[in-house]
């Protein structure tokens, strides 16, 4: 029912007989008088009411905007009118019009409405990925990357969320999220092929493409307790592992939620893929620092404690702050025996870092060996000097080697030997420091080596420190540039008479690394501290909880 | 149980006296006295271990014990705890609550307060890594790659380490763990530790354990270090970092001219005072840092307490901030806090002693 140009559908539009100006404007105009009732329309408007040409009641909007337009009251915060007239959005501009009546002008802005629309939509969606994929890919953890990927499956994807890692041994683990509650994690024997595609998916292999599978044919262990209603609809999703399975994504859906539209399924595709690679990072991370832990824990520094009536105390600090492990080492060997001695070396090799620990975990090792012989320490720097030459190392060592026992007395008697190493301090009771006058030639670089052992007796109460040069060459102090040095130790330790040897080797530690520069780069450090205990009780007796008896994890 | 019960400040004076006098034995046997008469652990480690921890501190500050007897103490009160926990360990189900990390910030050597954390928890129920003092940063992300905890609580008592705290908080976070901290180091209302980021600020042990128990929300959201603190822009923190060795000699440089009993010194005094300026300007960075006048003020004001104590009249340190000014012209934010801290000093010691100054 659309009038043609000239003609009047509304006797209002053609008073005193003349069409107004308007009348042919392309963009619709609609005439409101003082109630906000609408008093006239233009072809274009009429075109626009086509369905409803009798009513005279404008959208609310624009019937709104005409109030307070009419009241003088316009609202400050709002700029101009604006809203949708039957299935397109308009903005509305006024002018006057005859007998107090107002013309609103109404221009098409859908497109533009459309636009900023789909760049909102866009921008909140980019967002919501962004925030989702850093907090995806931000552990390294594989039950925590699970848990986060599931949780946020149910939280954008699906109402639950079952995520099965591949298996370690006959077990997998399985990660079950329902939305709005706490993520469910166990490990548990299942039958992989009751699920189609998810053998695939644990397995990496053929790649099988996301897809739906009949919700009745789904074992119960798959649903997550809780879950209300039936099952509507079931998306498996094998997770891309680059090169390692990473595992598979169960996602279910209740029957008012069924279905997902091809935006939904964009997003469950991309957020599949990061999943995956989140997974597959983790893994490859725990695989990787669970094959480093056992190589190293033959390298890690003994934990050492009270052995045949002597307290022995030692503190390493490697040299780089991420590694554990480094270039010094230090082990002490009980005697069989309270009667026989106990064996104690600590040394350092050339270098530092993984390299130099796999060269102390040799000589640690031949060190080992060379127990029997353990009285005669030049025989034993013989030995191990002949054994680091004829290897591929080109590093040498030098070492300092203790044969420690107590005596009757309390008293503890030590055999010292340096072999090209800072020689032992002993620290008194009374704090006179004392140093061992033991050198020798270091190990691993020349066809002979000398040492001359020296024998001293530690009274109760009396400390003697084995170091590395890590300590007294800590470069720092208030200046910025200033080596520890042998002299500075020697003057704290006077201060230090009496203490218990852990105390004493942490305080020893403290000290170098308060000196260090801050950030600065420095050695490695090892300190060891035998001592005779003080309170004359023989060993054994009334050995304190914890002193010696912590059971402590396994050198 | 028998007999009464001995009190909190009893069973204190009595381990304090074992452990002064470096006896082992005799103290061990004070908790596990208490213990049969019905003292429960946790009461013990934070009634009455933490009250002797918090005198030997103070002992020290008050120049009543040497630093090797404050080693040699709290080596012992150590002992005393592990004796304490491993009294009863097995009879309880361990880590029902969860797993957490307990660490002490990078460069931190008082580990005490951590332990106590630790243990704490561990007779709460929740299942403890104790990394100990002295945690390298790394290790401790490592650590929480590979363990997954549900929280970490970092402990400080050193301003100066904060800004590694920073790093450590910052890095926990990023990970997805909450970072519950506590310590002096934070401030005695945890201002510092809001200030760099963490979830949560305990003041002691039964604080942390409040927080775990009423739960922490998972960090979500990438956050970088520099989003806390903006003032690090002016970049005055890394300028007084990298120049502290030059600051330090050269303020001792113009010290010895201006204070002429310092030429007398020894090369022990002269290092003792150069290690006194190396801390002032460390503390200052630390200020710097976190932005705050008061982290400097404490510390000059507690310096100035500990010389005191050593019969050393804390003038110098006015005149060393005065000079140290002079040097931080170029700085103002450093250069406010160095006046702030020469007036906090001027202010709280006598005019006998501020005459001095020369």
């Amino acid at each position: 029912m659309i009038s043609s140009p000239g003609s009047s559908a509304d006797p209002c539009d053609a008073r005193d007989g003349s069409v107004p100006a308007w009348d042919d404007a392309p963009c619709p105009v609609l005439v409101l008088d003082s109630r906000g009732r609408i008093a006239g329309r233009n072809r274009a408007a009429r075109r626009l009411t086509v369905s409803s040409p009798g009513s005279d009641v404008p959208p609310s909007w624009l019937a709104e905007a005409h109030r307070r337009h009419v009241a003088g009251t316009p609202d400050p915060t709002a700029g101009t009118p604006a809203g949708t007239f039957g299935s397109r959005s308009y903005e509305a501009q006024p002018s006057p019009s005859r007998d107090g009546h107002v013309a609103w002008w109404l221009f098409d802005r859908t497109d533009l409405a459309q636009a900023h629309e789909t760049v909102r939509e866009t921008r909140e969606r980019a967002d919501a990925a962004s925030r989702l994929f850093s907090t995806l890919l931000s552990s390294l953890n594989v039950p925590r990357c699970a848990e986060v990927a599931a949780r946020m499956a149910t939280d954008h994807l699906a109402e639950a969320a079952v995520l099965i890692t591949p298996p370690t041994g006959h077990r997998y683990a399985v990660t079950h999220a329902l939305r709005g509650r706490r993520v469910v994690q166990e490990t548990r024997q299942i039958d992989p092929l009751t699920v189609p595609g998810l053998d695939e998916a644990l397995r990496g292999f053929p790649p099988v493409p996301a897809r739906w599978i009949n919700p009745d044919a789904i074992p119960d262990w798959v649903i997550p307790e809780g879950f209300s209603g039936p099952v509507g609809s079931v998306l498996v999703t094998p997770l891309p592992g680059h090169g390692v399975p990473a595992g598979a994504l169960v996602l279910l859906r209740s029957d008012t939620e069924k279905g997902f539209s091809p935006e939904e399924e964009v997003f469950a595709r991309l957020f599949a893929s990061r999943a995956g690679t989140a997974l597959s990072a983790a893994r490859l991370y725990s695989e990787q620092t669970a094959i480093t832990a056992t190589l190293m824990r033959e390298l890690l520094p003994p934990p050492l404690s009270r052995v045949h009536g002597v307290d022995y105390a030692g503190r390493y600090r490697t040299a780089l702050d991420h590694e554990r492990v480094g270039g010094d080492f230090y082990d002490v060997h009980p005697g069989p025996d309270e009667s026989a001695e106990t064996f104690v070396a600590l040394g350092d090799v050339a270098g530092k870092g993984l390299d130099a620990a796999v060269l102390t975990g040799k000589i640690r090792n031949t060190l080992h060996a060379l127990l029997p012989l353990a009285s005669d320490h030049l025989r034993v720097l013989r030995m191990l000097n002949g054994a680091l030459l004829t290897s591929h190392h080109a590093r040498f060592a030098t070492l300092v080697l203790a044969s420690v026992k107590r005596q009757d007395d309390g008293a503890v008697r030590l055999r010292l030997t340096s072999a090209g190493h800072l020689p032992p301090l002993v620290v008194r009771a009374d704090g006179r420091v004392e140093e061992m006058p033991t050198q020798g030639t270091l190990v691993g670089a020349l066809p002979e080596v000398t040492a001359r052992t020296v024998e001293t007796v530690l009274a109760p109460g009396d400390t003697c420190l084995l170091y590395t040069d890590g300590i007294t060459e800590a470069r720092g102090g208030p200046l910025g540039d200033e080596l520890f040095g042998e002299e500075r130790l020697r003057q704290a330790l006077e201060g230090c008479g009496g203490m218990p040897g852990e105390a004493l080797v942490e305080h020893v530690q403290m000290l170098a690394a308060q000196w260090l520069e801050p950030g600065s780069r420095h050695d490695d450090m090892a300190v060891v501290a035998i001592t005779a205990p003080r309170g004359g009780t023989s060993a054994g007796d009334r050995a304190p909880a914890g002193a010696g008896g912590r059971a402590r994890r396994k050198a | 149980m028998s007999g009464p019960r001995a009190s909190a400040g009893e069973l204190g004076e009595a381990l304090w006296e074992a452990v002064i006098d470096g006896d082992e034995y005799d103290a061990v046997d004070v908790v596990r006295g208490a213990l049969t008469d019905g003292w429960q652990e946790e009461d013990l480690l934070l009634d009455v271990v933490a009250a002797v921890q918090a005198r030997i501190g103070l002992e020290w500050a008050a120049d009543r014990i040497t630093v090797a007897q404050e080693h040699a103490a709290t080596a012992i009160n150590e002992r005393v705890i592990t004796a304490l926990v491993h009294h009863r360990s097995g009879t309880r189900p361990a880590g029902h609550r969860g797993r957490v990390t307990v660490s002490c910030v990078d460069g931190e050597w008082h580990a005490f307060p951590a332990r106590l954390v630790a243990e704490t928890l561990r007779l709460r129920g929740w299942q403890v890594d104790y990394l100990g003092a002295q945690t390298p940063t790394p290790h401790l992300v490592a650590h929480q790659h590979h363990t997954n905890s549900d929280a970490v609580l970092l402990s400080g008592s050193i301003p100066t380490h904060l800004p590694r705290a920073h790093t450590a908080i910052t890095a926990c976070r990023s990970v997805g763990v909450p970072v519950v901290a506590g310590g002096r180091a934070f401030g005695v209302d945890g201002r510092y530790a809001r200030a760099l980021g963490a979830d949560a600020w305990a003041p002691d042990a039964r604080g942390a354990a409040a927080v775990l128990e009423a739960g922490l929300a998972r960090p979500t959201g990438v956050r970088q270090a520099v989003d806390d603190l903006p003032h690090l822009a002016d970049q005055e923190y890394s300028m007084v970092v990298q120049a502290r060795g030059r600051l330090v000699k050269e303020t001792l440089a113009e010290l010895e001219r201006r204070f002429p009993p310092m030429r007398e010194y020894s090369d022990a005094q002269r290092e003792r005072t150069a290690e006194d300026l190396a801390h002032v300007v460390d503390f200052l960075a630390t200020a710097l840092y976190v932005d705050a006048v008061e982290v400097f003020t404490d510390f000059l004001g507690w310096t100035a307490d500990v010389l005191s104590a050593r019969n050393v009249p804390p003038h110098s340190l006015v005149t060393g901030l005065d000079i140290l000014a002079d040097h931080l012209r170029d700085f103002p934010r450093a250069l406010a806090m160095v006046r702030a801290g020469a007036a906090h000093l001027t202010g709280r010691t006598d005019p006998a002693v501020t005459d001095t100054v020369v």
